[in-house]
């Protein structure tokens, strides 16, 4: 493809106290092409989308847009020359309509400026959708649609400002396959148009798919630029990490004991779980697989104490325990890890220490209520060695890790608080392929050391490579417990589409 | 030592230098400007900085506002606002005053005892915010206005005159135990380090800035959020009551209708100081600054001859200007604004 070039980074740095974020990165995107950035977390992705899209000012380095060296200090600055970014956490107004989510901030207006011109706003957003081919009736109020669907938004909007590069930062992280396909069938439309794509993403099967060149990060440096067509998933994958890492394992046998240490019992809540019972035993991985909205999540909210039960009992090493909120369930000794760490696990505004001993702070203070900070800053610097946590010091703030790092620290808060049961939601999303392996790793020895874990994900093969025994929902309802060595996809997909008669005439 | 490792502590210490620099530069700012505005008042008429109006005009000013803010520091970090400080302080005034004349309580059981219905006070806040889920400014709205009725309603609409039947009452305020520094300041000051001490060495203020942080989170983590906010707006509730105390000692009488309008100006204190509106992040240093900051500002203003209500309007100014100095900050550090 003779295609001309769109945009250039040449050596490009930034620096943030204590982390090197990025040092001479070099990147370009030509005319109708899809360009993937991989890399770990921490590797420096989101940095490098934050200078292109005038978040963050580089420290030094060029960057070139159709043949011309160019500054971009701020957003807005951004989005004028062309650049529009979408964000994996989706920025619309969940109240408002799709055609005034669209053209927010550029609102149509009869003379006077005063007036919305509502309807010539419509029509304009009607015209945009047809155009890149999406589903979407312009007066819906976004936040009723689906994820997926708010998602086009993003992407209607973005091609809205007319501009030539687009950056999709995690789009598929929470689609189905079938809206994931249709995602590529838009890509399909941009590339056609001439725009150009910067695609980040964790799921490399993806890339084969649509992209046209991958470039590699690794540690704020820049590894190599593939051409898609002449490289494969391992390839990426041992760049990315300077390793090989081995896909689609199965658990080794270990050794469970005979102990039930977590026995639920007939569990409903007002919503959606419908009578749930299982049991968990001394060092067993039980994995949850099902779908997006199974009821998973708020299957462990409810152990949790988070959300309110309707009926059912839940009973630890035999005995029932009262569950009203979660600090019941930690005293019972169940720790839970939420899939949205930044919202439910994490206080990103204050250190790591404190992060770790948050669930423990009794153990570290003496009978007047004094902390011990000294040792509260040895058990943090003994996790951070353990876990291998990557950071300066125990007390760099949270919000300066990467994702990776931020859920080890919370892995660390529960292993202080040392819980029996461990509910981890999600333990590896958004979460790059070598940091994943890392915690596989620990998620095996936790269960080895004798802590009972439920581990809920929807990634099957994560499921089918940690769990003993895989128990699969659907619609608020269990609705199969399977042993691994049974298991396989096509059987938790069944198990995990069963749905029952009402709920496929609801649906 | 050779000279790269030299090199490197060197650029290690200066680094040291720079993170304290950055990490604390909301409270070297906030004493920068206290300085720089005392300066300005010295030059300008030199009577400013002699003892007797630092002491008795800037200091002892400063004392019940320092206290309210000392407490609002704890609810504000906790990601609340207790708007009700000035009234409830009224109120604890009249009650102290009406039951110390009936059961003739000496100076200690008065002081004890007004600090006691402060906490209690305190802990309704507490209560409304965690038992009703009310936000706290709904809540404390609502008891403002209660606290503000009630201290009439206690009182009969009079003042209490009851200091002079206290032996001692008077000095609370007023006497030097440490030869010409009021009472009240150097019960400020013991406060303060109070305060700062449960702030940052106590369990109580760890969970202050958890749940300031990221309230889920806590909760998520096993903390019982509810039980612990009580106990904050409690202690807010036990400051709010060495103010009232100090309070009837400067000025010999419990006034139920002085009260109102306090709790902005503890606020503002707070704010001036550092102390982020988001929660998570505060000191009582930088309240005690912020609330120097303004008695500053007031009294030199006073000296200046300038109008009461150009005073206001500096006031107005001043709070403007420490908050979006404070949001540039934030923003250049990358982080989130208000």
């Amino acid at each position: 493809m003779a295609s001309k070039q769109l945009l250039a980074l040449s050596g490009v740095s930034k620096e943030f106290p204590g982390v090197k974020a990025l040092n001479n990165v070099s990147f370009d995107l030509n005319e109708g092409e899809v360009h993937a950035i991989v890399g770990e977390n921490g590797a420096g992705k989101s940095t490098l989308m934050k200078i292109l899209s005038g978040i963050y000012k580089k420290d030094s380095g060029e960057i070139t847009y159709k043949g011309k060296s160019v500054s971009i200090p701020n957003p807005f600055e951004a989005q004028k020359l062309g650049i529009s970014i979408i964000h994996q956490e989706l920025n619309l107004m969940p109240h408002l309509t799709v055609a005034e989510n669209i053209f927010i901030g550029r609102e149509d207006v009869f003379p006077g400026g005063v007036f919305l011109a509502s309807k010539k706003q419509t029509e304009a957003a009607t015209k945009l959708l047809a155009e890149l081919e999406l589903n979407l009736n312009p007066n819906d109020i976004v936040g009723e649609l689906t994820i997926a669907k708010q998602q086009m938004v993003e992407i209607a909007k973005a091609v809205s400002y007319r501009g030539s590069v687009i950056i999709m930062d995690e789009p598929t992280s929470s689609l189905t396959p079938a809206e994931t396909e249709a995602l590529f069938k838009i890509i399909g439309t941009l590339k056609a148009a001439g725009k150009g794509v910067v695609y980040i993403s964790h799921r490399l099967e993806e890339l084969e798919k649509i992209t046209d060149r991958i470039s590699v990060l690794r540690d704020g440096e820049y590894v190599k630029t593939l051409k898609t067509t002449e490289t494969d998933i391992p390839e990426v994958i041992s760049l990315m990490v300077g390793r090989k890492v081995a896909q689609d394992q199965r658990p080794e046998n270990r050794n469970i004991g005979a102990e039930i240490v977590l026995r639920v019992e007939g569990l409903s809540d007002l919503k959606l779980l419908k009578d749930i019972s299982f049991e968990l035993r001394k060092g067993e991985i039980l994995g949850f697989a099902g779908l997006m909205g199974a009821g998973r999540t708020e299957l462990a909210r409810a152990i949790m104490g988070a959300d309110p039960k309707s009926a059912g009992k839940v009973y630890l090493h035999g005995k029932e325990v009262k569950i009203k909120q979660p600090s019941d369930a930690v005293a019972a000794g169940i720790g839970y890890l939420s899939e949205d760490r930044k919202r439910y696990g994490l206080l990103l505004i204050q250190d790591i220490t404190f992060n770790i001993i948050l669930s423990s702070i009794p153990r570290f203070s003496n009978k007047f209520g004094f902390l011990k900070v000294k040792s509260a800053a040895g058990i943090a610097r003994d996790s951070i060695a353990q876990l291998r946590v990557r950071t300066p010091s125990e007390r760099q703030f949270l919000k300066n890790l990467s994702g990776g790092n931020q859920q080890k620290v919370v892995i660390a808060k529960w292993l202080t608080r040392d819980c029996d049961v461990l509910i981890f939601d999600e333990p590896t999303r958004g979460i790059d392929v070598g940091a994943k392996d890392e915690i596989y790793r620990l998620l095996t020895k936790l269960a080895e050391d004798g802590k009972s874990i439920i581990m809920i994900s929807s990634e099957l093969p994560e499921v089918l490579r940690l769990s003993d025994r895989i128990a699969v929902m659907c619609d608020g309802r269990l609705t199969g417990i399977i042993d691994n060595k049974d298991a396989n996809q096509n059987i938790i997909m069944e198990l995990a589409t069963k749905f029952s008669g009402n709920a496929i005439s609801a649906n | 030592m050779s000279d790269v490792a030299k090199k490197a502590t060197q650029s290690e210490d200066s680094n040291k230098v720079m993170a304290f620099v950055r990490r604390e530069i909301g409270r070297v700012t906030a004493i920068a400007s206290l300085v720089v505005i005392f300066a300005f008042f010295t030059i300008m008429r030199p009577v400013f900085a002699s003892w007797a109006n630092v002491s008795g005009g800037i200091l002892m000013s400063t004392t019940v506002i320092g206290l309210l803010a000392i407490g609002v520091t704890f609810v504000i970090i906790t990601g609340g606002i207790d708007l009700s400080v000035g009234t409830m302080m009224a109120l604890v005034a009249v009650i102290t005053g009406k039951t110390v004349m009936a059961m003739n309580l000496n100076v200690w059981q008065g002081i004890l005892f007004g600090m006691v219905v402060g906490t209690i006070l305190g802990a309704v806040n507490g209560i409304l915010i965690t038992v009703l889920r009310l936000p706290p400014f709904i809540a404390t709205l609502a008891t403002m206005k209660g606290a503000q009725g009630l201290a009439l309603i206690v009182s009969d609409l009079k003042p209490i005159l009851f200091t002079t039947d206290v032996k001692g009452w008077d000095a609370i305020a007023q006497g030097n135990i440490i030869p010409n520094f009021p009472n009240a300041v150097f019960i400020l000051l013991l406060a303060a380090v109070v305060a700062s001490i449960i702030l940052n060495k106590t369990v109580l203020g760890r969970y202050t800035f958890a749940i300031g942080s990221n309230t889920e989170a806590t909760k998520l983590s096993g903390v019982k959020v509810d039980r612990w906010l009580v106990a904050i707006y409690a202690l807010c509730g036990l400051f709010v009551g060495l103010a009232a105390v100090v309070m009837t000692s400067r000025l010999g009488s419990a006034q139920p209708d002085l009260g109102l309008g306090y709790e902005l100006e503890a606020i503002a204190a707070v704010i001036i100081g550092g102390t982020s509106l988001l929660g998570g992040k505060g000191t009582i240093s930088g309240t005690i600054i912020g609330a120097l900051i303004m008695s500053v500002l007031i009294n030199g203003l006073r000296i200046l001859e300038l109008q009461q209500e150009w005073q206001y309007v500096v006031v107005g100014i001043v709070i403007l200007l420490a908050v979006y100095g404070d949001n540039v900050r934030r923003r250049r550090a990358g982080e989130s604004t208000h």
